[in-house]
């Protein structure tokens, strides 16, 4: 026990050191989470009533993160069908990562769900047995089930990998072998269920669409890679990671075909309410035109459909996506288009117009804002120590081969 | 109101901690055991008789030292036989929105901010009509109603018999009772709010930050699943007047419906009012597409 408490701290100390850019990122980390932190007690004390949902937008930009972070953690599987079912070596040397990001994602989902929700407090009445799960009727029980599922998968697979790495000179994925085929799957699922937590809903015609699942996946295969691009290129700057432009542009070649399809899709769902013109058109035209004078929402899509489209020119030929300065532009517009178009585009125009006709434009609170930032800051924060602990167990420099009882101990 | 209500008081004082702590998960010590009952307190339908008494005397407690009124709570049951059932003549609505009030007196709904369970609607006379909602305002103020060239259509809880808030619901907080009222375990909602995006009526309101009601304004007279103060971060709705309607009285908006628009009755009794309505007059309900099946009957052109 005592062997197993020093390998953890060996393993956490590393997390302490670092150059002054770290520190200085940390510190900055720091300051934006406790920010989140400050307003986040100011509405526990008074209420959502702090943010600008209300009544006829009963969700916001917690929920739209919350979606949107769905499709951050699924993209994991675009590492993971590489890696491990057709074994590209590039790939396999940072499928690890992608699978951490998994891990911080799926974190950063519950804290949105959990901030958003009344009374916490009661939190507990959602669980199996303890409280009264309404499973399986109620897509958001489902959702409980595909998320926490999917975490605990994903930590399951990076904890065997590190700690193999540490107390092995060789092992093999066999034992949990079947965990990860089975992470494909679920990584699909975890952004089905949530597509379909919209879909299910004939009240809201906007997202009562079948199209709603496959976009949600496609647009995680954008975002969620489009991040790991710029991501992977910051470790292999500040550390000794070697990971190779080709695994860059393997992923940023398979992000291509997701941003297509994904521009295809959208452009299926226009048509069909375009064409059919019925009066469920008007959360659509409220979205691409504008409706009834309320045009908060029309600048930031066609922002967004510019910035996929021209991340698509710049995708599509081998030429200028292998090029670092416009992949990085790319993934950038990629991020960023996505994040409208999945967060606030998606959920926020399902609200409106309400259900009796009736249109309440929403945009954040600053506090909304605030706590948004700081849960992205924990989660930063939380991926620069999970890279702390595994970089230097990936590269060799932390082993317990030496300690002859390391096995007996913890096995 | 407010300052008043903000008063520090041990109690109070315990209640933020514990929420505090159990937000973060943290146990702490007290000795104030009612606040541990509170938090696990079961759900309504798990309680036995002797759970139900012994937590209805706790909330009665915690409304007088809240409101300092005596709060009597019901857990009146449903009655065999019974399966209520609501009827609107729009032909005789005349948008006075006196059920809108009467309601809110009733059913103790927040007066600041304002939740309001019954919302009227009003619509241009030759426009498209009631199944486009997008056409309707429920922010009309003339001087006088009705205004000419005008109609109301008063829309609240369908009481569904296919609700899709209770499939929504993931904590089973929100369910059909048996003489078909849809009500919600105030102590049981976890604040999601997945019903109220499901439900297709906007009937559903969520208690954004604590009600508040003045104390001589508050009705004392309630159900456990009805007209009971709620809490902040919970969802409420239009419960038929559960703790009148139980009682063998009409619900607050039909007894002060002016013009006899309002209609309520059992469903299950061949005799009652409420079927000769629907059996003899030109019905409709609200979204009939959608497959939620209302108990809520709107007549026209009667």
């Amino acid at each position: 026990m005592s062997q197993f408490i020093k390998n953890s701290v060996a393993c956490l100390s590393p997390v302490t050191k670092g150059n002054k850019y770290y520190y200085l990122w940390v510190g900055f980390l720091g300051i934006l989470i406790c920010f989140g932190a400050f307003y986040y007690i100011q509405q526990l004390r008074y209420g959502l009533i702090v943010t600008n949902m209300r009544d006829q937008v009963s969700w916001g930009l917690y929920i739209s993160n919350f979606t949107f972070l769905v499709g951050v953690a699924a993209a994991a599987v675009l590492l993971v069908v590489p890696a491990y079912i057709y074994h590209f070596k590039p790939i396999h040397e940072i499928v690890l990562f992608g699978e951490l990001m998994a891990v911080v994602a799926v974190t950063m989902c519950l804290m949105f769900v959990s901030i958003d929700m009344g009374r916490l407090d009661r939190a507990w009445h959602i669980l199996p047995f303890i409280g009264m799960m309404h499973f399986p009727a109620s897509m958001l029980a489902w959702d409980v089930v595909v998320l926490n599922g999917y975490l605990a998968i994903n930590v399951i697979v990076t904890f065997y990998a590190l700690y193999m790495m540490a107390h092995h000179k060789e092992f093999s994925f066999k034992p949990i072998y079947p965990i990860i085929i089975l992470s494909i799957p679920w990584a699909i699922g975890i952004h089905t269920v949530t597509a379909f937590l919209y879909n299910g809903l004939p009240s809201r015609p906007f997202w009562n669409a079948s199209i709603l699942a496959p976009r949600f996946i496609a647009g995680a295969l954008c975002s969620g890679p489009a991040l790991m691009i710029i991501v992977f290129q910051i470790v292999r700057k500040v550390s000794d990671i070697k990971i190779t432009n080709r695994a860059l542009f393997k992923i940023a070649q398979l992000v291509a075909y997701a941003v297509g399809i994904d521009m295809f899709l959208e452009g299926c769902e226009i048509f069909k309410e375009f064409y059919s013109n019925s009066i469920h058109l008007a959360p659509m035209k409220y979205v691409y035109l504008g409706l009834d004078g309320n045009y908060n929402l029309v600048p930031w899509t066609w922002a967004a459909i510019i910035a996929i489209a021209i991340a698509f020119i710049i995708f599509l030929q081998k030429r200028t996506r292998e090029n670092i300065l416009l992949l990085n532009i790319g993934c950038v517009l990629i991020f960023f288009g996505v994040y409208i178009e999945k967060g606030m585009g998606c959920v926020v125009p399902g609200f409106i117009p309400g259900t009796l006709g009736e249109i309440y434009q929403y945009s954040p609170s600053f506090t909304e804002k605030a706590i948004s930032a700081g849960v992205f800051a924990f989660g930063a924060l939380f991926y620069t120590f999970l890279l702390k602990i595994a970089i230097p167990i990936y590269t060799g420099k932390l082993r317990f081969y030496k300690d002859e009882d390391a096995d007996k101990v913890t096995a | 109101m407010t300052t008043k209500k903000n008063k520090l008081t041990r109690r109070n004082f315990l209640k933020g901690a514990t929420a505090g702590a159990a937000a973060l998960a943290i146990p702490v010590g007290t000795a104030d055991a009612s606040i541990w009952e509170a938090f696990f307190q079961k759900h309504f339908k798990e309680m036995t008789a002797a759970d139900k008494v012994r937590v209805i005397k706790r909330l009665e407690e915690e409304y007088k030292e809240d409101y300092d009124r005596d709060i009597k709570i019901a857990t009146t049951p449903a009655m065999p036989g019974v399966k209520f059932g609501y009827g609107l003549d729009l032909s005789r609505c005349i948008g006075c929105r006196r059920c809108v009030y009467a309601c809110v007196r009733e059913n103790n709904q927040s007066r600041d901010p304002q939740i309001q369970w019954i919302t009227v609607l009003q619509f241009e006379k030759g426009e498209k009509g009631v199944s486009n909602l997008e056409e309707a305002t429920k922010y009309y103020d003339p001087k006088k109603v009705p205004e000419d060239g005008h109609f109301y259509m008063p829309v609240q809880c369908q009481h569904c018999e296919n609700p899709p808030c209770v499939r929504a619901c993931p904590t089973q907080a929100t369910w059909k009772e048996p003489d078909g009222i849809v009500v919600i375990d105030y102590n049981w909602c976890i604040g999601c709010r997945y019903c109220m995006a499901a439900c297709p009526y906007g009937a559903r309101h969520f208690n954004w930050r604590k009600p508040s009601i003045r104390k001589e304004e508050i009705n004392p007279n309630t159900h456990y699943l009805g007209n009971r103060p709620r809490y902040r971060g919970v969802v409420e709705k239009c419960t038929f007047c559960i703790q009148r309607t139980r009682a063998g009285r009409y619900p607050a908006c039909v007894e002060v419906c002016p013009v006899g628009a309002r209609k309520f009755g059992n469903l299950l009794d061949p005799k009652s009012e409420i079927r000769y309505c629907i059996e003899n007059k030109r019905v409709f309900r609200l979204k009939e597409d959608l497959n939620t099946s209302p108990k809520f009957f709107y007549f026209f052109a009667t």
